[in-house]
């Protein structure tokens, strides 16, 4: 029954940074399908969102919810000009520029954060307090609910906006064929600068919500900018369930990891996982293969 | 061919000049990085710039042969020597078993895969802390030393360093010019065509990115026995990251770029002290608008310069006449 109880609670907490992974992998799904790009700077949009956060409260003493909306509307805007200035220069680049490009973006955000505020690692105040509630001999915190209630919305809002706007279906369109979008008068430019908008916008927003449970500090982004990463690695790259479902796993699974074999190996686990479908299913987990286009 | 030879002695002579007029004080002692940090970036240069193939990992190489030699000479007492070659030997085989799976990937699965071995092998230096000391890291390394000679001073160690390094600038050399080296010039331009041509890309491509793991390791040691001391941060995705930015500045495809990046980047942050960590904020910045305003690095970056400067005077001189 010990036992029991101990793995509800790791699967509660896992589900809880599993919704985050899921937000992030969907923030990096929406960037890779209206442009092929994968954003190795997408883990300090997260950062940045929590520390943006704390920054507004603490120094600024805005209430919580216009702290948060400022962090994300700062992230965001953010995106917008790391668009302009580092990825639309670049005419014709090759995956390894935009790898190469993508990740001095993410080490500049870093350090600057670094500059402006300092290494030490910050907590922000969780939304509604922090008396757990017992469920199934495990405790829950409000926090937790946040998670999975913002998630949830999160998800349901792009997938409104994907299928059900005009600007939704012309960025799928990019994503099918940018030719044949530009073609039919969709300007791919502006689709590629909505997707960085969008995806900056969900990435900060994940970290705004878990920022309570982990702490944050400048340095942050790597790790959650990986696993998210591995969220969607497993959904396949695409911004529907499977990278949600993937997300949730992968949180489950190093939870799990990490409360029942060693806590110090937990990171690992997640590479390891991510490894092994790079290895076995690069297609993700629930797609199936396609043959390569020369 | 000829013009390869000389410009490769006049490098080397510079190479074993320059210390004397330092008479091993700090400078020298810089050098030594310059020298390690150099073959690291040849070794991705061969990778990246040569095959095309990029690998975010190169520092667990780099720390696992440092880990390997350290482990091996202090704990169980064994010849440094020996345990170099063992080290390289073991580092060699994981790689090339590593290597068939990582390098089926492309681009951003390939460099996400390689970041994914990084991480999880500098986990390992933190975690088995029984082996390696774990965060505080592992000390009490002993200097390499032939017969009575022990390389104990900033001057001998330059040499040691800069001995392997010629040595393994000169096989690039070599090796880049060869058949081996256009064949991982026709996989980076077109594997698909690489392939058809009657080039096995798939062993290539392991077999260079074996050949990068083992010139770390082979550097690894050396650095163990430089410092006599080593911490898991050295070999962390930052560093990856930096050895990545030599390259970049250098130039990618370059076997003197590799050396003039590790040159730069090694010397940077001696010279400007105060950045301290922040450091990265230059590397990002350097990474960003070479990439998009000199891909070619220095390296090509300088001469095409000169060559702008020189016919526009010849023009002047032409029409002054």
């Amino acid at each position: 029954m010990e036992l029991l109880n101990q793995v509800t609670q790791f699967v509660i907490s896992g589900l809880a940074t599993g919704s985050i992974y899921a937000l992030i992998g969907l923030s990096f799904a929406i960037i890779f399908n209206s442009t092929g790009i994968i954003n190795f700077a997408q883990g300090e949009f997260v950062m940045l969102g929590g520390v943006l956060t704390i920054f507004s409260l603490n120094v600024l003493h805005l209430p919580l919810i216009a702290a948060i909306l400022a962090a994300v509307a700062v992230t965001t805007v953010i995106g917008i000009v790391f668009e302009r200035l580092a990825i639309r220069p670049l005419k014709n680049a090759t995956p390894l520029m935009l790898i190469i490009i993508t990740i001095g973006a993410s080490i500049l955000i870093r350090g600057l954060v670094m500059l402006l505020w300092g290494k030490d690692t910050q907590a922000l105040p969780a939304f509604s307090g922090t008396d757990p509630i017992s469920v199934a001999g495990a405790t829950l915190l409000p926090q937790h609910l946040w998670i999975f209630g913002v998630t949830v919305l999160v998800i349901i809002g792009c997938r409104l906006f994907f299928n059900h706007t005009i600007s939704g279906k012309a960025m799928r369109a990019c994503s099918f064929n940018r030719r044949a979008a530009n073609l039919v008068g969709i300007s791919v430019g502006r689709m590629v600068l909505f997707s960085f908008v969008i995806s900056a916008a969900v990435g900060a927003l994940a970290g705004v919500i878990i920022a309570p449970l982990t702490m944050t500090a400048y340095d942050v982004g790597v790790m959650l900018g990986l696993k998210g990463f591995c969220a969607a690695i497993m959904g396949g790259m695409g911004s529907g369930l499977g990278t949600v479902l993937g997300g949730l796993i992968l949180g489950t699974l190093e939870s799990l990891g990490a409360g029942l074999i060693s806590s110090g190996y937990k990171d690992a686990i997640a590479f390891f996982i991510l490894l092994l479908i790079l290895f076995i299913r690069p297609q993700g987990l629930f797609k199936k293969g396609e043959t390569e286009r020369v | 061919m000829k013009s390869d030879r000389i410009k490769f002695l006049v490098f080397a002579l510079v190479v074993l000049l320059v210390p004397l007029p330092l008479s091993g004080g700090y400078l020298t002692n810089v050098l030594i990085f310059v020298g390690i940090n150099s073959v690291l970036a040849l070794g991705l240069n061969l990778l990246l710039g040569y095959a095309g193939q990029i690998s975010l990992g190169q520092a667990a190489f780099f720390g696992l042969g440092a880990y390997g030699s350290g482990v091996l000479t202090t704990t169980y007492g064994l010849n440094p020597w020996l345990a170099m070659i063992a080290v390289a030997v073991c580092v060699g085989l994981f790689a090339f078993a590593i290597g068939f799976p990582v390098l089926r990937l492309k681009g951003h699965y390939l460099a996400m895969a390689t970041l994914g071995v990084g991480v999880i092998v500098n986990i390992a230096f933190n975690e088995t802390v029984e082996l390696t000391g774990g965060p505080s890291g592992l000390s009490g390394i002993p200097n390499l030393s032939i017969g009575s000679l022990t390389f104990d001073s900033d001057l001998k160690n330059y040499y040691l360093v800069w001995v392997f390094a010629l040595g393994m600038i000169l096989l690039s050399l070599n090796l880049v010019n060869s058949r081996f080296g256009r064949g991982l010039r026709a996989i980076h331009d077109s594997e698909i065509a690489a392939r058809v041509m009657g080039v096995n890309a798939r062993l290539m491509k392991v077999q260079v990115f074996t050949l990068s793991a083992v010139m770390s390791a082979i550097m690894g040691s050396l650095y163990c026995h430089v410092m006599t001391f080593i911490s898991p941060n050295s070999f962390g995705f930052h560093f990856s990251v930096e050895i990545l930015t030599m390259i970049v500045i250098g130039g990618l495809g370059s076997v003197y770029g590799s050396v003039l990046g590790a040159l730069l980047l090694t010397l940077l942050p001696e010279m400007l002290r105060t950045f301290q960590d922040y450091d990265i904020i230059v590397y990002g910045l350097l990474l960003i608008t070479m990439t998009i305003y000199l891909p070619g690095g220095l390296v090509e970056g300088i001469p095409a310069l000169l060559r702008r400067l020189v016919p526009a005077r010849k023009v002047r001189e032409g029409s002054d006449a």
